[in-house]
C-alpha cells in the first residue's frame, strides 16, 4: 500500500513537472495571492492606475511586516481596460486560474455590476474603493467608498446652513451613478422644504468638453435673487474643461459654489485652481488632513511611486482601509476561505487616514467621516467642516420610496442584503 | 435675586462686547484664530469698523490665505513667500520675524462665507482709495454686498469722484444697497431705473428678489424692470447662442480639417487622427515645462514655440503612418480602418506609459485667461482665440493647395493619379506630404485644444466622431465643406441645447445627419467632376 502511495505520488509529480504546474502549485503553497482589477489602459486608466499602484504598495508593506499567517502576499495584477464585460472575465480569471484570496478593484458602477455574478457564483470576496449611489449590498462585496448620506447629504447639508442656499443646480454626466445620487438628492431637497422650480437638472454626455451653455445657463439660474450652489457629480474627464470655463467665465465660487463628489486631488493635478478657490468638494479624505497617520501614508507613497509631486486621494485611502480591514479578518479568521472571512470581516475596525477608527457594518458598508474642502490654489482642499462623529454608510436611501424600508445585514440569522421591513420578507429591491 | 443676576449678566456682556469694538487692530488680530467662523466673522466685522488705515490690509492677507497662528505661542502672522521660502511677518507692520517651516503655523481659515464679508468689508475700506482701479473694485464689491449701511460712505465717495466709470459702478453700488434697504419707494424706483439701464444679471437677480416683495406698488416697479431687462436678456441670448455656436463650430473644424485632408483629399480613412490631436497637445505640454523649468520669462509664448514643434512631431508620427501602414493598404478602406484603430490604441497606450496616465497641466497664457464682454455678450478669450486660429489655419491651408506646387500635385494625384504619374509626378511622396500635412495640422489642432480640454492620452477619442461627422456632412474631399459643415453644426448644436439638453442636442444632431446624407450622400459641398465617378 504504501509503495503504491509513493509511486502514485511519484506519477503525479511527474505529471505536473510534465504539464509545467508544479512550480505554480508550490508558489500556492508559500503565498496568498490578492488580485487587483484596476483598468490600467481605456479612459479609466487615469483614475485606477494609481490605485493599482497603492495596492502594489499596501501589499509590499504587508510583506516587509512578515506577511499574513506566516506567508507572503502576491499581487496579482490584470487589465480589464475599461472594457466593462471584460471586467467579469478577468475577475473569474483571478478567482479561478489564479486562485487570489481577494480582490481589490472597479472604479466604475458599471464595472462593478459586470463583475458581482461572478463573485456570487464563485463565492469570492471583492473590495468597492470608490463613492458610489448605493441601492445594493451584495454578500461577497465589501464597499469602501462613501454611499450617498455619506457624502452627497452632508454637503448638501453644509451648503444650506453654512452658505444659506436656496437654489440648487444638479449637474452630472449621463450614467447610473449621477442619476440616482441626483433622485436621491431631489427627494431630499424637496423633503427640506425646496420647490421644485428651485431645483434645476441637467445631465451631459461623458467627455463633455463644450460647457459654454450650461455654465452661461447656471448663471441665469442663478441671478433669480436667491443664493444658488451647483452640485456636480460630473464625471472624472468632464471636469476640467468645465471648471477652465467656469473660471473664465468669471463665476466665483463666492457667487455660486460648485461642490463635487468626483473631483479630488487627482483631477485637480491637470488644472490651474488659482480661479478656483473656494469651489468645494465632499470626500471621506483630503491629502491635507493633518494626522501622523496620513503623513506616514503620504510619505510612503510618495517613496514607493518615486515622486514627490503625486497626491493621494479617496479611493486610495479606502483601498488603505479596505486592506487593512482584509487582513485583520483573515487573522481574525486563521484562513483565506472566502466564507470565514466574509463572517469575520463584519465588526472589524482599523484606523482611518483622518485619524479615527473605521468599522465594518453589518450591511459590508463602513463607517467614514465625512469633511467639506474647499479647493485651495496650490491644487489641495482645505477642510471646512466635517462631520462631529463617523457617519455609517446607508446602502438602501432612506429618501428613495421605494428603497426606504430596505435594510441590508449580511450576519447569521438574517443574512440579507435587501430585507423588506414593511413585508418582513427578504428580497425586497432589485437585488 | 434671579433677576439682580441676569441685569448683571447682561451688563456684563454689554460690557465686554463694548470693549470689543474698543479694541485696538493688535488685540483683533490676535483674536482670529480663536473659535469657529461665526466668530471669525465677528472679528472680521469689528476689524473692518476699527477705522485703522491697517485694516485693509489684514483683512486681504486674511481673505489671500496668508495669515498663520504660529503652533508654538498663537502669535499671529503672515506668510509670504520671498524667492521660494515662506518668511513670517508681522501682519501689521511687516516687520520680518523669521522662517515659516510648512509644519510651524496653522493657517487661519476662511470659507465662502467669510471671503464674502471681507469683500463686502474690503470694498467700504476702499472706495476712498487713491487708485482708481481699486475704486472700481471697490464699487463692485460693495454692488455684491449690496449693503444699506454703506449708502453713505458711497454718497461721501460719489461726492469727490471725478472718473466717470468709477462714478457710475458707485451709482450702480448705491442703487442695490437702495433695493436692500428700507428707504422710501421714490428712491428705490430711481434704483430700479439704474439697474434696468445696468440690464446684467446681477441686476437681474437684484429686482428678480425684489418683485417678490410684499410691497405691492415695489413689487410691480421691479416685476416691470425685470420684464424689461428679461426682453433684452433675450435678444443679446440669441447672440451669445450664435457665438457659442461660432466657437464650437471652431473647435470642431479645427479637429476635423486635417481629416478633410486624409480622409477627405486621399480617401483614407484614419482612425488615428484624434491621437495626431493629442500628441500636438503633449507637445505643448513638453513645451511649457521646458520653458517653466528653464525661462520662465517666456511662458506666454509657449504656445506660438509649440506651434511648430506640433506641426512636426505629428506630422512626423503621420508620414510615418503613412509609411508604414496605410500605403500598403490604399483601396482597402477596411483593413485601413482597423490598421489605424490598432495604431491609435498603439499611440494612446505609448503616451499612457510615458506620460502616465493622469491628466497633465497646460496653462493658459495671460492673453488666453478670463473673459471680455460686448454688450451684454460674455466672449471668453481662449474660445476667441481659438477661432481666429482655426480660420487662419483653415486660411494657409487652402494657400498651400490652390498657391503652392506641393498643393498643385497634391491635386493632382487626388483626381487622376495615373495621369498624374505619368506626368512625372511621385505619387507615394506626395501622398505621404499629403498625409504628413493632415496629420501636422491635427498637430497644431492639439496645441489649441490643450487650451480648453483635458491632456491626457483620451484626449482624441473625445473629438474623432465628431471630426467625421463634420467631414461626411460637409462634402468629402472639400476644405470649404469642412468648414461650413463645422460651422452648421456648431450652430445646430448650440441653439438645440438650450432647449434639449446636452445629450439630447447630441442625438438630434447625428438624427439631423443621417436625414441630411440620405437627401445628400455626399454632403454639402459635392465634389464634382472624374474623382466622383472614380
Amino acid at each position: 500500500m504504501k509503495k503504491m502511495t509513493c509511486s502514485a505520488l511519484g506519477l503525479a509529480a511527474l505529471a505536473a513537472a510534465a504539464f509545467g504546474a508544479a512550480p505554480a502549485a508550490t508558489a500556492q503553497e508559500d503565498t496568498i495571492k490578492v488580485g487587483v482589477l484596476h483598468s490600467l489602459s481605456g479612459t479609466m486608466a487615469i483614475s485606477e492606475t494609481t490605485l493599482k499602484d497603492v495596492m502594489l504598495m499596501l501589499i509590499e508593506e504587508q510583506n516587509r511586516k512578515g506577511g499574513l499567517l506566516g506567508k507572503k502576499l502576491e499581487a496579482v495584477v490584470v487589465d480589464p481596460a475599461s472594457d466593462w464585460p471584460l471586467f467579469a472575465e478577468k475577475a473569474r480569471e483571478l478567482i479561478e486560474v489564479s486562485k487570489v484570496s481577494a480582490v481589490f478593484g472597479a472604479w466604475t458602477s458599471v464595472s462593478r455590476k459586470s463583475v458581482l455574478p461572478v463573485f456570487e457564483e464563485l463565492n469570492s470576496i471583492l473590495f468597492y474603493p470608490v463613492q458610489y449611489e448605493g441601492e445594493e449590498s451584495q454578500r461577497n462585496v465589501f464597499y469602501t467608498g462613501a454611499a450617498p448620506n455619506q457624502q452627497a447629504i452632508p454637503a448638501v447639508d453644509y451648503l444650506m446652513e453654512a452658505e444659506g442656499v436656496e437654489r440648487w443646480v444638479l449637474a452630472g454626466t449621463d450614467y447610473v451613478y449621477p442619476r440616482t445620487t441626483n433622485r436621491i438628492l431631489e427627494a431630499y431637497l424637496k423633503s427640506k422644504g425646496v420647490a421644485p422650480e428651485d431645483i434645476m437638472i441637467n445631465y451631459t454626455p461623458f467627455g463633455h468638453s463644450d460647457w459654454q451653455t450650461i455654465v452661461s445657463d447656471i448663471k441665469g439660474f442663478g441671478s433669480a435673487g436667491k443664493k444658488t450652489a451647483v452640485v456636480s457629480t460630473i464625471n472624472g474627464d468632464a471636469n476640467v474643461p468645465f471648471y477652465k470655463e467656469l473660471g473664465n467665465q468669471g463665476v466665483k465660487a463666492t457667487d455660486i459654489p460648485v461642490v463635487a463628489f468626483s473631483v479630488g486631488e487627482e483631477e485637480l493635478a491637470g488644472l490651474d485652481t488659482a480661479p478656483l478657490v473656494g469651489h468645494l468638494a465632499a470626500w471621506n479624505y483630503f491629502m491635507s488632513v493633518d494626522t501622523p497617520e496620513n503623513a506616514a501614508f503620504i510619505e510612503a507613497w510618495h517613496k514607493f511611486i518615486g515622486s514627490e509631486t503625486r497626491v493621494t486621494n479617496d479611493p486610495m485611502e479606502a483601498h488603505y482601509i479596505g486592506f487593512n480591514m482584509w487582513v485583520k479578518a483573515v487573522e481574525k479568521a486563521g484562513t483565506t476561505d472566502a466564507d470565514a472571512v466574509i463572517d469575520a470581516l463584519v465588526g472589524v475596525a482599523v484606523p482611518n487616514l483622518t485619524g479615527g477608527f473605521s468599522a465594518m457594518m453589518p450591511n459590508h458598508h463602513i463607517t467614514k467621516p465625512v469633511l467639506v474642502g474647499e479647493i485651495q490654489a496650490d491644487g489641495q482642499f482645505e477642510v471646512v467642516w466635517e462631520t462631529s462623529g463617523l457617519v455609517v454608510g446607508d446602502e438602501w436611501s432612506d429618501y428613495l420610496p421605494d428603497s426606504a424600508p430596505l435594510i441590508a445585514d449580511w450576519r447569521a440569522p438574517m443574512s440579507c442584503g435587501n430585507f423588506n421591513t414593511r413585508t418582513g420578507q427578504c428580497g425586497g429591491g432589485t437585488n | 435675586m434671579r433677576m439682580f443676576a441676569l441685569t448683571l449678566g447682561l451688563l456684563a456682556a454689554l460690557l465686554t462686547s463694548g470693549a470689543a469694538l474698543a479694541q485696538p487692530l493688535e488685540a483683533l488680530v490676535a483674536q482670529l484664530p480663536a473659535g469657529g467662523y461665526p466668530d471669525r466673522a465677528r472679528v472680521i466685522a469689528a476689524i473692518a469698523e476699527s477705522g485703522d488705515d491697517r485694516a485693509a490690509g489684514v483683512l486681504e492677507a486674511l481673505a489671500a490665505g496668508e495669515l498663520f497662528a504660529l503652533k508654538a505661542d498663537g502669535r499671529v502672522v503672515r506668510g509670504i513667500e520671498r524667492s521660494g521660502e515662506t518668511v513670517a511677518v508681522d501682519p501689521l507692520t511687516g516687520a520680518e520675524i523669521g522662517p515659516l517651516g510648512r509644519r510651524d503655523g496653522e493657517k487661519i481659515k476662511v470659507n465662502n462665507a467669510l471671503r464674502r464679508d471681507i469683500a463686502a468689508a474690503l470694498g467700504a475700506l476702499t472706495l476712498m482709495s487713491p487708485d482708481p482701479a481699486r475704486r472700481l473694485a471697490a464699487a463692485a464689491r460693495v454692488f455684491a454686498g449690496a449693503d444699506p449701511g454703506q449708502i453713505e460712505a458711497l454718497d461721501a465717495a460719489l461726492a469727490r469722484e471725478t472718473d466717470p466709470a468709477v462714478r457710475a459702478a458707485m451709482m450702480d453700488a448705491r442703487a442695490a444697497s437702495v433695493m436692500a434697504s428700507d428707504r422710501p419707494l421714490a428712491e428705490k424706483r430711481e434704483a430700479i431705473d439704474r439697474l434696468v439701464a445696468r440690464g446684467d444679471r446681477d441686476a437681474l437677480s437684484i429686482l428678480t428678489a425684489a418683485a417678490a416683495s410684499p410691497d405691492a406698488a415695489l413689487a410691480a416697479a421691479a416685476e416691470a424692470g425685470r420684464a424689461e431687462v428679461e426682453r433684452v436678456r433675450a435678444l443679446w441670448g440669441t447672440a451669445q447662442n450664435l457665438w457659442y455656436g461660432l466657437s464650437l463650430g471652431s473647435v470642431l473644424m479645427l479637429a476635423a480639417i486635417g481629416l478633410a485632408i486624409s480622409f477627405g483629399v486621399m480617401g483614407v480613412i484614419n482612425m488615428a487622427h484624434g491621437e495626431l490631436v493629442m500628441l500636438g497637445a503633449y507637445t505643448t505640454y513638453v513645451v511649457q515645462e521646458a520653458i517653466r523649468a528653464a525661462a520662465p520669462g517666456l511662458f506666454d509664448w509657449s504656445l506660438a514655440i509649440a506651434l511648430p514643434l506640433a506641426f512636426l512631431v505629428s506630422g512626423a508620427v503621420g508620414v510615418a503612418i503613412e509609411r508604414g501602414v496605410c500605403r500598403h493598404l490604399y483601396g482597402r478602406p477596411l483593413e485601413t480602418l482597423l490598421a489605424t484603430w490598432g495604431v491609435s490604441l498603439i499611440l494612446q497606450q505609448a503616451v499612457r506609459s510615458v506620460f502616465g496616465p493622469t491628466n497633465k497641466e497646460v496653462g493658459n497664457p495671460s492673453w488666453m485667461s478670463g473673459a471680455f464682454e460686448i454688450g451684454q455678450i460674455a466672449i471668453t478669450w481662449n474660445r476667441f482665440w481659438i477661432l481666429i486660429f482655426a480660420l487662419a489655419v483653415f486660411a494657409l491651408l487652402l494657400a498651400v493647395l490652390k498657391r503652392t506646387p506641393m498643393g498643385l500635385q497634391m491635386r493632382a494625384v487626388t483626381q487622376n493619379r495615373r495621369m498624374a504619374a505619368s506626368m512625372g509626378v511621385r505619387t507615394d511622396w506626395v501622398d505621404a506630404l499629403t498625409f504628413g500635412l493632415g496629420a501636422g495640422i491635427a498637430g497644431l489642432a492639439g496645441v489649441a485644444l490643450s487650451q480648453i480640454d483635458n491632456v491626457s492620452p483620451n484626449l482624441g477619442q473625445g473629438y474623432i466622431v465628431d471630426s467625421f461627422m463634420v467631414v461626411v456632412f460637409g462634402g468629402v474631399g472639400n476644405l470649404w465643406g469642412a468648414l461650413a459643415g463645422a460651422f452648421t453644426l456648431g450652430a445646430v448644436n448650440k441653439f438645440l441645447e438650450p432647449h434639449a439638453g446636452a445629450v439630447l442636442a447630441k442625438v438630434l444632431l447625428l438624427v439631423f445627419i443621417i436625414l441630411f446624407i440620405q437627401r445628400r450622400p455626399r454632403g454639402l459641398f459635392a465634389l464634382k467632376g472624374r474623382a466622383v465617378e472614380q
